[in-house]
């Protein structure tokens, strides 16, 4: 091969490298939707333990008229995604590490990924029927 | 075939570590909170149902086992979000030396006591 020699410095970056890689050919994809998904829910996951704490209380109609507000709305129903999602992709590599015949990984992955989604879209128009009712 | 494989690491042999403790507890948090999501679910739902379901659900949740679980969840919460907090400083290059590793560990351990300590000392007070 010319230049086997001489090597050049490749001007492709590291993760240009690894993307479309793995055996899904989802390179870094799933690697990188985790940490993403994660820096989502920290300031989530604080929002709607202080809210729950401080704010909500017992009462019904302080609980609906809490979910009311936009903002809160708004919250909830991204903490109720980016936590499904981000659940989604940590149960997947639970399942990847430690189910070793081919058939039950591959039908723990899918009750796993339909269940999150399942439950990501009833849990969202709950949210959603409370805010906009 | 694939089940003749062998697994590794051979986990029994090793003596139990504040690294590897650490690491299967954010594990074991991770998948406690996606079985825990499902009251999470179950309470929006109840919520949405009116406030005769609502307050049968929170009835619930207000005796002892339900308070019990709470506790659980909230001390699952705040573990896995102290160490994925951890997590990506490591994926940002940081603290990636033995030293550093034990040293976030210890602080792990303590935010997650703090916080939710912090937790349930504003519920008993709210």
């Amino acid at each position: 091969m010319a230049g086997q020699n001489t090597p050049q410095k490749s001007m492709q970056t590291s993760l240009g490298k690894v993307r479309g890689l793995g055996s899904a050919r989802k390179g870094v994809s799933h690697w990188w939707m985790q940490r993403l998904s994660a820096m989502g829910m920290i300031p989530l996951v604080i929002y709607m333990v202080i809210a729950l704490v401080t704010t909500m209380g017992n009462d019904y109609i302080n609980a609906v008229a809490w979910l009311q507000s936009p903002i809160n709305a708004t919250a909830m129903l991204l903490l109720l995604g980016t936590g499904f999602y981000h659940a989604s992709l940590g149960l997947q590599v639970i399942i990847e590490d430690y189910v070793s015949n081919e058939n039950r990984r591959l039908l723990a992955m899918v009750v796993v990924k339909l269940s999150m989604t399942g439950l990501a879209a009833l849990s969202m128009f709950s949210v959603l029927s409370i805010a906009l009712a | 075939m694939a089940d003749q494989r062998p697994l590794s690491p051979h986990l029994m042999i090793y003596k139990p570590q504040l690294t590897s403790i650490m690491s299967i507890t954010h594990r074991a948090t991770g998948a406690a909170l996606s079985a825990g999501s499902l009251l999470v679910v179950w309470w929006i739902v109840a919520l949405a149902s009116g406030a005769e379901y609502y307050s049968f659900v929170q009835s619930i949740i207000a005796s002892w086992f339900g308070q019990l679980v709470l506790f659980g969840f909230t001390l699952a919460i705040f573990y896995h979000l102290s160490n994925g907090i951890r997590h990506l400083f490591w994926d940002f290059g940081y603290n990636l030396t033995i030293e550093g590793v034990h040293r976030t560990g210890y602080m792990v351990l303590a935010s997650t006591v703090i916080l939710t300590a912090l937790t349930w000392a504003l519920v008993i007070l709210a």
